[in-house]
């Protein structure tokens, strides 16, 4: 599939011989003494000095990782002992987290990467003591006057590259932060040590790239606005061929009810955009009066993987954006880092939104108090309500040919504690549901492997290694229950997952929550077909209104 | 300071839980010992019985329950009677010597759940 | 290295105050040092607790560990995602209380398989929960069993709680169902780093040293109970006159043991604030643990929120209206 993997055979042959910590190997030598090794397949690109000007970042250069000049800027060390200061200065968690770590090892075998490549630097402890040791050595009496004895020590570029290899090797999934018994968030620590690195430069393009572009057109994929009306029209011509049902949604309209916002990807490629003709389909089913906007049309924040700053500036389009259009509140569509800023960070940076409503169900008049200050509804929220109220007409049956489990993303599941919602709906929208083991869902989810930024082809080595985890638990029910759909409420899963299926469970097909739900929308006016939004084989014939007409005709004959 | 009006009382009233034994009470003297009833000295020496009297008793116990042995041979060669009621109470007070230090230090041997009154041993079940 | 380094010091230290001790420096370790580390532990433990009061919560990042509190006829579970500050008390207690999350813990395995590809295989460990909490318990238990020499009179939870750690009355003096139990935690938490790879892979001198610190606090308390007895009336006379601030006035004429013990808790007391061990305070500042999981419901304030320069709307609007325009988007200027 590419280059930078091997083929899953050998992969597979690679991770039964090895020899590791995971297996029970200790490793040869002191992790002081392991310096990193780059190679194909186990870094990222350093970032464009475009994608570094169209931030504002500081250092813009052209460099390589696999080289052994990073060419830092001359007083970087100065650089990064102030980032640091400051940040200690200015975040509580993350001084705490430096602080009370006892070592206990409760996380070492809670990290997918970890899982997948063995590497004792991928244990969430020894990925803080990275940072803690510099913490100690740079910052603490104890630490200066045992040095390595205290287990402490001073920048050094050595330490820097070992940041960049592991800092990007952290999906910031925060697992490891469920079974700590202080609550350790390694994701914390991985955000401080990127916007650390970002002082001086260090950066990879596949991050930074997006958020530039997020400014600048309004969303990741850099689609300006005329290009992403046409890609969102192009999804609809799809749909009206499927489906038979012509939308035409609005764009930038003021005066809507809602304001529809979604990951890009759902709005531009396979497998996202079937999930945007579920939402497409679910809004014309119960008429709601919204509006998707090109200029805020990216749900997800890419700044939330590189400093509070990025993420702030691009969040805040959002809420400038609704109070432009005059919207009552903001729907969101399914992402997972998207959620984790809107719900943890947004209000917080961009708030108070005065400007809009409590939001409001207009079918069901549910009141969604939970989003009273933020103003955003998690669309699984949305519709787990409606279903409720029993405002939809669906046909689970549609989804016969799938037999589905769910996998819960990262941050919606330990960023929000949004569990039972999407469960709610696939059991409603399928008939055949399946849970994967019971340490590997819900709050114990494994992350796709490729959260966090990291979802590029250069990559793909540790990528798939880091998928290993959740593949190990679907093919489990692959096996088991038959399981052909790995359903996920996230942007950066329906990408991931697909690759990582593909690679270690083929035959396994990834969908989002809505496109399961579109399948089973029985619309108005829709055509008989034999097809689901994939035009894929469904078991069962829907019958349409052409159908249902022929069929009178025939009657009258009769 | 952040979230001062939670974390400032919760350290203070840790802080004085603490240091409580403190500010909270005065001097107190070690409990006086009275004076033996009878005899010049102990079987062993005070400092000795002082720390070790408890194994002492355990052992003749031991001896008199198991073996029958009720003869003790003390360190300076002085023959006694291994019995806690006939021969240390003979000299000490329960009241007055035993449990000053027993209380003092809260200590509680079940010696006295049989030796209370060894003339009206009671034996309910 | 690693774990002789420490393992040296402890056993020097207290073999340096049993020597001293019975070389007459009975004030020095039975009066000033205690002193000192009583000082020293105060000011040290405030000063790590207002170090952390001192920075600020940025962001409301909780740990969801459980669903969250959303439509009305969805069970929330109020003791893994807290909606109200009573489910963050219970969540803290539990955490604090009975190791919560340690309750949870994996351990997980590969399993070679060269026919189908390896798997992962997860299961429950509550081994090092269980050792914890042995050890945590106990250590606390015998902590308060102590206030018999610093209270007089004795308080009233310290004759009950020397009833139920005594409960088998065996042996005299009774033995204490806690020593023996957090001797087992100290041992198994050693053992743990040794046995286990990866802890042995993440361990430094720092995590061997307070075990070992404490197992030879414990031992020579052992001992002094059962083995090497001490006065423990002069024991208790010589702690009241260091409560009154009047030491001295009493027989110092303990046993060196006695002083080794003393000697070896004092220098605990002036290790914890600098070390690790302030887990202690610091569990219950966990920022993903402590707040209540509403974040769109109350807005969390950052005292520090940078003001951003955006790319607004009209800015946008500006680069792309032509395009816009072609599109049939609707524009705020023609």
């Amino acid at each position: 599939m590419s280059k930078y993997v091997p083929k899953m055979a050998e992969m597979a042959a690679l991770m039964n011989g090895q020899q590791s910590l995971l297996t029970g190997k200790a490793p040869a030598s002191g992790w002081l003494e392991t310096p990193p090794e780059f190679r194909p397949g186990n870094y990222c690109y350093s970032a464009k000095p475009e994608a570094l000007n169209g931030l504002g970042l500081p250092h813009p250069r052209e460099w390589d990782p696999a080289e052994a000049d990073w060419k830092l800027p001359e007083n970087w060390m100065q650089l990064m002992r102030d980032g640091m200061k400051a940040r200690l200065e200015k975040n509580r968690a993350f001084k705490l987290f430096m602080d009370v770590c006892v070592r206990c090892g409760a996380c070492a075998d809670k990290c997918h990467f970890f899982l997948g490549t063995g590497d004792p630097k991928n244990m969430p402890v020894m990925r803080a003591e990275l940072m803690r040791s510099i913490y100690r050595g740079e910052f603490t009496t104890a630490g200066k006057i045992l040095g390595k004895l205290g287990g402490a020590r001073k920048f050094t570029e050595d330490a820097v590259k070992e940041w960049y290899m592991y800092y990007y090797q952290c999906t910031e999934c925060r697992r490891c932060s469920v079974f700590c018994p202080y609550g350790i968030d390694t994701a914390e620590i991985t955000m401080m040590a990127r916007e650390m690195l970002h002082l001086i430069g260090v950066n990879i393009n596949w991050i930074l790239k997006p958020a530039s572009d997020c400014n600048r057109t309004g969303n990741h994929l850099g689609l300006e606005p005329h290009a992403f009306v046409s890609s969102v029209n192009s999804i609809c011509e799809d749909l009206e061929d499927v489906t038979g049902i012509a939308i035409e949604p609005s764009f930038n309209r003021k005066g809507a009810e809602v304001l529809f916002i979604t990951p890009s990807a759902d709005a531009f490629a396979v497998p996202g955009m079937y999930t945007m003709m579920g939402y497409l389909l679910l809004f014309e089913h119960i008429g709601l009066d919204y509006t998707i906007s090109t200029y805020a049309s990216e749900g997800g924040n890419f700044g939330l993987f590189s400093s509070n700053e990025i993420m702030k500036k691009l969040n805040a389009k959002m809420y400038h954006e609704a109070e432009r259009l005059k919207v009552k509140w903001i729907l969101g569509g399914e992402c997972g880092h998207m959620w984790r800023v809107v719900h943890q960070y947004m209000g917080t940076m961009n708030g108070p939104a005065d400007f809009l409503e409590v939001p409001k169900s207009p079918i069901t008049g549910t009141v969604f108090h939970n989003a009273k200050a933020t103003k955003m509804v998690h669309i699984a929220e949305f519709t787990a309500d409606l279903i409720r109220h029993k405002k939809l007409k669906l046909d689970p049956s549609r989804n016969n040919h799938r037999n589905v489990t769910f996998h819960d993303s990262c941050n919606t599941s330990r960023g929000m504690g949004m569990i039972e919602e999407p469960r709610y709906i696939l059991n409603a929208v399928t008939n055949n549901f399946h849970e994967m083991d019971e340490n590997c869902i819900k709050e114990k989810t494994f992350c796709c492997g490729s959260g966090s930024g990291l979802n590029t082809e250069e990559y793909m080595d540790i990528r798939m290694r880091g998928g290993f985890p959740r593949a190990s638990a679907v093919k489990e029910v692959k096996e088991k229950k038959g399981v052909n759909m790995l359903t996920a409420i996230c942007a950066i899963d329906r990408v991931a997952l697909t690759a990582s299926m593909n690679y270690w469970v083929p035959g396994v097909g990834v969908s989002g929550l809505h496109e399961l739900v579109g399948n089973a929308l029985v619309m108005e006016g829709e055509k008989s077909r034999t097809e689901d939004l994939r035009e894929e084989d469904m078991d069962v014939e829907v019958k349409g209104a052409d159908a249902q007409a022929a069929e009178k005709e025939e009657e009258k004959d009769v | 300071m952040y979230n001062a009006k939670i974390i400032l009382p919760v350290l203070l009233v840790f802080l004085g839980l603490l240091t409580y034994p403190l500010w909270s009470q005065k001097a107190s003297a070690p409990p006086v010992l009275a004076t033996p009833l009878k005899g010049e000295h102990c079987i062993e020496s005070k400092d000795w019985m002082r720390a070790n009297h408890m194994q002492l008793l355990e052992q003749w116990r031991h001896s008199v329950v198991r073996d029958q042995n009720r003869d003790h041979v003390a360190t300076d060669g002085q023959h006694y009677n291994k019995s806690l009621s006939n021969t240390c109470l003979d000299c000490h007070q329960k009241e007055q010597f035993c449990d000053s230090c027993h209380t003092y230090a809260s200590v509680h041997p079940y010696c006295w759940e049989c030796h209370f009154d060894p003339k009206e041993v009671n034996h309910v079940h | 290295m690693r774990i002789l380094l420490p393992f040296v010091t402890t056993l020097v230290l207290g073999a340096a105050a049993y020597f001293f001790a019975q070389a007459g420096a009975q004030w020095f370790l039975g009066v000033l040092l205690p002193y000192l580390a009583f000082v020293v532990f105060v000011v040290g433990f405030s000063a790590k607790i207002l170090s952390w009061a001192k920075v600020p919560v940025p962001f409301r990042i909780q740990t969801t560990c459980g669903q969250a509190k959303s439509l009305d006829w969805i069970k929330a579970n109020e003791l893994e995602s807290p909606h109200t500050k009573l489910g963050v008390v219970v969540r803290m207690a539990l955490e604090v209380l009975v190791f919560r999350s340690l309750f949870r813990n994996t351990w997980t395995t590969l399993k070679r398989d060269e026919k189908n590809g390896p798997r992962l295989v997860h299961e429950s460990d509550k081994s090092l929960w269980l050792f914890g909490l042995l050890f945590h318990w106990s250590f606390l238990l015998i902590f308060v069993r102590h206030y018999r020499f610093f209270l007089e009179p004795v308080p009233f939870f310290v004759p009950i709680l020397e009833r139920f750690d005594g409960l088998f009355q065996i042996t005299l003096p009774t033995f204490y169902l806690t020593d023996l139990l957090i001797l087992l935690g100290i041992t198994a938490l050693f053992l743990r780093r040794l046995v286990d790879p990866k802890v042995k892979a993440i361990s430094l001198p720092a995590d061997f040293f307070p075990l070992f610190l404490i197992g030879a606090i414990a031992c020579t308390g052992i001992a002094m109970r059962y083995v090497h007895k001490v006065d423990i009336t002069k024991v208790k006379a010589h702690i009241q006159g260091l409560m009154a601030f009047n030491p001295g006035a009493t027989d110092l004429e303990i046993g060196a043991i006695f002083y080794a013990h003393l000697a070896l808790v004092s220098v605990l007391a002036m290790y914890f604030p600098f070390s690790k061990l302030m887990h202690m305070g610091g569990v219950f500042f966990s920022p993903t643990r402590n707040q209540t999981n509403d974040s769109r419901e109350v807005r969390h304030l950052n005292p520090w929120n940078p003001k951003m320069k955006i790319r607004t709307y009209a800015e946008y609007e500006d680069e792309f209206r032509t395009k816009m325009k072609s599109a049939g988007l609707p524009l705020d200027q023609e």
